[in-house]
């Protein structure tokens, strides 16, 4: 069980330190259309987060994927929490077909 | 009632944000089930809620990075992920990928691509169908004619058995894939990830729909085995898609946010749902929905023909895969409560 912890925790950390270098790689085939997003009817962290995209696209995917794995864990265990509750075996199956 | 509707920052969209809740607990549980990302399935229920197509893929895949990840922790606590198998397939799917990739550009210069990639689609859908069906219908066979001889009933048979003679090709270097509990030449996997890979690349799609009967037929995983390791991949590869979509400006990742609060809870109640389907059960299951999806494919090539009929065979498409995601995810959410209610009076009664 430990062993796969680090396994999830090492992808999880490397893919964080490749997300630069995925991000200009990803860049490459891109259709040649500038996309603007329209701030003028937004506020506060709404605001921010479309005036990210506009002035960088490079550091709105980096914020993208360092969000998207950390909001999932969150949300995630927060589940786990509540089925572990109910009183569910979340560490085990006993079916054990092919 | 404007409290229900949210604009989004990059799209400019008002977007009724509880519809993304309940599309993301859909797929959500049934990606942890099957082991795929369903980005058949989101993107149209994306459309419909006001979503314009580009943003629609994008932002799936975004919230299909975080929601695997999930199912992927999940599987892996039961067991289910062969992580050493997940590592070696990377290789074969990122190079395939690409390739197929390259293949859809040099279509798209000879102006054959749309037509190429759904009846590719199609006919490799009905063969997924065929062999989901054909294997539980020989398995069953096995069943009855152990069961006429007064044996017992192997509960690892299998009805197709085309692994046997896949592990049969001894080219250096050999693996032991323990969790899978397959001994087998590395360039198996490799080739089957790289196959799997072209055809997603081919099809634009993540690739779980294909990858997952893959692991299972050629590779010999087990189903519960084969859809952990196959979630793992989709992990990896939905962040890499993240990445790209967002770099060309295509996720709104509010959406994505909101969606995946959906599709992590619903994620944990598929994966779970596996601890009480047997293996089989989960086959016949992905059989229907594969069945849905072709059917679907199939609705949006009629139109090239039938020009006439385009407009009711896309609203017909888009209902049924949203009545379909409905009633998946009724049904392994309702073998998942009976399922746990079980497991409690079990241990009630133990106690």
């Amino acid at each position: 069980m430990f062993t796969k912890g680090k396994a999830l925790l090492a992808m999880f950390v490397t893919g964080l330190l490749l997300a630069p270098t995925m991000a200009f790689a990803a860049g490459g085939g891109g259709a040649p259309i500038v996309m603007v997003a329209d701030t003028r009817k937004l506020t506060g962290i709404m605001a921010w987060w479309a005036n990210l995209y506009n002035e960088s696209h490079l550091y709105f995917t980096i914020m993208t994927v360092i969000l998207i794995p950390l909001i999932g864990v969150i949300f995630g265990v927060l589940a786990d929490i509540i089925m572990h509750f109910i009183g569910i075996d979340l560490k085990s199956r006993d079916l054990a077909e092919h | 009632m404007e409290w229900l509707y949210i604009l989004m920052p990059i799209a400019g969209v008002k977007i009724f944000w509880p519809g993304l809740i309940i599309l993301g607990i859909g797929v959500g549980v049934i990606g942890g089930f099957f082991g795929m990302g369903g980005a058949w399935m989101v993107t149209p229920g994306l459309n419909i809620l006001g979503f314009p197509m580009a943003f629609a893929i994008g932002t799936d895949i975004a919230h299909m990075a975080g929601k695997s990840l999930i199912s992927t922790m999940r599987h892996g606590k039961f067991g289910n992920v062969d992580y050493k198998l997940g590592f070696i397939m990377l290789f074969g799917t990122v190079a395939g990928f690409e390739v197929g990739a390259q293949m859809i550009m040099w279509l798209e210069r000879i102006g054959k691509v749309d037509m190429v990639v759904r009846w590719i689609y199609l006919l490799l859908l009905a063969f997924i169908t065929w062999m989901v069906f054909t294997d539980v219908a020989r398995r069953k066979a096995k069943d009855r004619a152990a069961i006429a001889a007064g044996q017992e009933v192997d509960k690892n048979a299998t009805g197709l058995e085309w692994h046997k003679a896949l592990h049969k090709i001894k080219i250096p270097p050999m693996v032991h894939l323990n969790v899978a509990g397959i001994y087998c030449s590395a360039w198996l996997p490799i080739a089957v990830s790289f196959f799997t890979g072209w055809l997603a690349g081919i099809l634009g799609i993540g690739g779980g729909l294909i990858r997952m009967p893959s692991l299972i037929y050629l590779v010999g995983c087990p189903t519960h085995v084969a859809v952990g390791t196959d979630l793992f991949e989709v992990a990896i590869s939905g962040l890499y898609g993240a990445a790209s979509y967002t770099y060309k400006g295509r996720t709104e990742l509010v959406a994505a946010i909101i969606m995946l609060i959906g599709a992590a809870m619903g994620a944990q109640v598929g994966a779970v749902a596996t601890k009480y389907i047997k293996g089989y059960g989960i086959r016949i299951a992905f059989g229907l929905a594969v069945i849905g999806c072709a059917i679907s494919v199939f609705l949006k090539l009629l139109p090239v023909y039938v020009p006439s009929v385009a407009t009711i065979c896309d609203v017909i498409a888009t209902y049924m895969i949203l009545g379909l995601v409905s009633a998946l995810a009724l049904y392994i959410t309702v073998k998942m409560v009976q399922g746990a209610k079980h497991e409690l009076a079990m241990k009630k009664a133990k106690a």
